[in-house]
Parts: structure tokens; C-alpha cells; sequence
């Protein structure tokens, strides 16, 4: 009883020792930077020998070999504005996804925002044109007493209130020269 | 009524002068810079026969020229300067490596030719690892920025060779691997006698 007791209670340590030591040991290494943490950097920059690849994505070897370096980096305690400035150094500012707003860059984030500025403005010069127009033409329609195709200018003009218009000398010469082609 | 509408002021019209400038003057500089950048991408290599603009290259840890630790293109003036593009991802860099090693072996006791290794966008630890398994002893660094193959090639593809002679005028390209030590030295060769 006491041997089964004995050979129990080493069997019980064996099995805790199995499963304590692998998460001890695992718990004593350094972290190692996830895919995730490597990617969220690697986005951000392209492949340096690729056309327009982004790092995350570029299954060459050259890409594998940056992507171990970020990692490498990470674990190393770099954060990131020093990995991309690392990059940058190293192969040039062409690898940032989002070029450094200095040099000509500038232009990158400046000229688009200034286009579309410019559109608006044209654009509501064109309304107010248009407007000011329909505005003009709205009245002088309602004087001659002519109806315009298209246009709704409120109750048909009657006759007395259409009256002044016939005295226009436009719509005199208009009207004789529809006598001469009858 | 009518003569009330004819007399009436016309309403201004179109842009201001001043606004109609600044987006022509913009167009025609943005217009500029768009030219500036085709005739670039239209000449991406550095002529043979042209002057070879100078430029540094800082050495790798454990290479040094002349007990310094970067090598000035503009200081070799009267030597012929080979500068070889490679990456330790590059295959057929491996394939000439030994070779380029051997020629500059052949050469190096003469004082009258330098090899220069340029590590085009590359990570340094395979990059030393790529240096160390081919034995090369002439200087090598980083291409920093990539400053140095914008200089020779903007679509640089590796390996490259650009040959530069006692005056600092470029004479030969080479685009690819070379197959053979002397077919290294059968360009240098001429170039050092003065041909």
C-alpha cells in the first residue's frame, strides 16, 4: 500500500512537472514580435526592389529578409518611427507609403486639397451664374407673355396683363416677320 | 420695361485676373515638373563616356580604404574605378561574386585599379553573411538611400558594374553577371593602357 502510494505520488509530480515546465520555459524567453506587430509596421513601407508592392504582402526573398529584420527590430525594443527611419536611411524615402511632407513631397498633400478647392468655387460661381440667369429670364417671360418651353412661371399671364408686351417693337418686327413667311 | 432690362448694369462675370495667374502659373509649373520627370525616366542610365558625378560610400564594419572607414570617388582620381552593384538576394551576384574577387585580386597589388562593392537595398546581417561566404576583400558598404545607383541607373537591377577611368569618365557598363575573371580583365585591361 505504501510502495502503490509512493509510485502515485511520483507519477502525480512527473505529470505536473510535464505540464509546468513547457509554459515555464516559454514564459522565460524574450517576447518575440508577432506576424501582426511586423505587418502593421511592414504596411506602411513598400519593397524597396518591387513595383509598388507593400512589405506586408511581397512574397520575395528580399521582403522575407525585411520583414525578419523588423521583427528583429521590434524585439530589439526599436519603436516605430525608428524602424521606418531606419528605411528610409537605408534605401530611401520612396519605401514610405505616405511620402515625408518635405522637398517636393509637399506638393503630394498641397496640390489635390487646392484642386478640389478650386473645383467648389468654380462650381458655385457656375450655380450662382445660372441662377441669376433663370432669374433674368423668369420676369422678361412674364412681361412678353410668350411662354417659354420648359419653364414654370406660375398662372398663364392673361391678356390685359400681356398687353404692354405687344407694344414691344422686338415683338412686333417678330411678329411681322411671321406674317412674311406665311 | 423693355428699356428699363437694356439699360440695367450687366452682372460681373468670370474669375478675377489674379486667380486666372496663380492656377496658369500653377499648371504650367506642375506641367514642368511632369516634363522634368520624363526626360528622367526616358535617360535612367548614366552615358558611357560621360563624367561620373562624385559620391561617398560609407564601408561596412571590418572594411576600411586607406585606413578609412568611407571611400570618396573624387579621391581615386588616376585609378580605374570598378564599382560593382550586388545584394545578397541576388542570384546571379553569387554566380560572379568569386570572380569579381578573383580580378580584383589580380589587380590590387598594382595600386592601379580599385574595386568598389555597393550592397544595393539589402539587410545587413545577410549582406555580411553574403560577404563573408565569398571571401571579398575589396571595399564594400551600403548603398545609403540608394544614393549611389541613382547616380548610375535609376531602374538599377543587380548585379551592375559601371567601369570609370583615370579621369573619372565612365567607359564601360556592364547590366548582368560577368562569366568570367577574364573577361573582367579584358575591360579594365584597355582602359589601363590607355585605350
Amino acid at each position: 500500500m505504501k510502495t502503490k502510494n509512493i509510485c502515485l505520488l511520483i507519477l502525480s509530480l512527473v505529470l505536473i512537472s510535464a505540464i509546468l515546465i513547457p509554459t515555464l520555459a516559454v514564459s522565460a524567453q524574450q517576447p518575440t514580435p508577432s506576424d501582426d506587430e511586423v505587418n502593421a509596421i511592414a504596411r506602411q513601407l513598400y519593397c524597396p526592389v518591387c513595383e509598388n508592392t507593400p512589405l506586408d504582402v511581397c512574397p520575395t526573398t528580399a521582403c522575407h529578409q525585411w520583414r525578419e529584420l523588423i521583427r528583429q527590430m521590434l524585439a530589439e525594443g526599436k519603436s516605430e518611427a525608428e524602424i521606418k527611419q531606419y528605411f528610409v536611411d537605408y534605401y530611401g524615402a520612396r519605401v514610405l507609403s505616405e511620402p515625408p511632407t518635405s522637398g517636393i513631397n509637399w506638393l503630394v498633400y498641397v496640390v489635390p486639397p487646392l484642386a478640389f478647392l478650386a473645383g467648389v468655387y468654380l462650381l458655385l460661381r457656375a450655380f450662382q451664374t445660372w441662377k441669376r440667369a433663370a432669374k433674368n429670364t423668369a420676369p422678361g417671360t412674364e412681361l412678353s407673355g410668350l411662354p417659354v418651353p420648359g419653364l414654370v412661371t406660375g398662372a398663364p399671364p392673361s391678356i390685359e396683363a400681356a398687353r404692354p408686351a405687344l407694344d414691344d417693337k422686338y415683338v412686333e418686327r417678330l411678329e411681322e416677320e411671321l406674317k412674311k413667311r406665311k | 420695361m423693355s428699356q428699363e432690362s437694356n439699360t440695367a448694369p450687366a452682372p460681373k462675370r468670370g474669375v478675377p485676373l489674379w486667380a486666372q495667374i496663380i492656377v496658369w502659373v500653377g499648371l504650367l509649373g506642375l506641367l514642368g515638373l511632369l516634363a522634368g520627370g520624363l526626360v528622367k525616366a526616358k535617360n535612367p542610365i548614366l552615358t558611357v563616356g560621360s563624367s561620373v558625378p562624385d559620391f561617398t560610400l560609407p564601408l561596412f564594419t571590418g572594411y576600411e580604404y586607406n585606413n578609412g572607414l568611407e571611400v570618396k570617388l573624387s579621391d581615386l582620381s588616376g585609378k580605374v574605378v570598378v564599382v560593382n552593384f550586388w545584394a545578397s538576394w541576388c542570384q546571379p551576384c553569387a554566380s560572379e561574386a568569386a570572380d569579381v574577387e578573383a580580378a580584383w585580386n589580380s589587380y590590387q597589388e598594382s595600386g592601379k585599379v580599385v574595386f568598389l562593392g555597393v550592397d544595393y537595398v539589402d539587410t545587413e546581417p545577410e549582406a555580411r553573411e553574403y560577404m563573408s561566404r565569398f571571401k571579398l576583400s575589396y571595399p564594400n558598404g551600403p548603398d545609403m538611400g540608394t544614393r549611389i545607383s541613382q547616380i548610375f541607373n535609376r531602374n538599377l537591377g543587380v548585379p551592375e558594374t559601371y567601369v570609370i577611368d583615370q579621369q573619372g569618365i565612365l567607359r564601360y557598363t556592364q547590366i548582368g553577371p560577368f562569366q568570367s575573371v577574364a573577361e573582367i580583365q579584358a575591360i579594365i585591361d584597355p582602359i589601363l593602357a590607355g585605350r
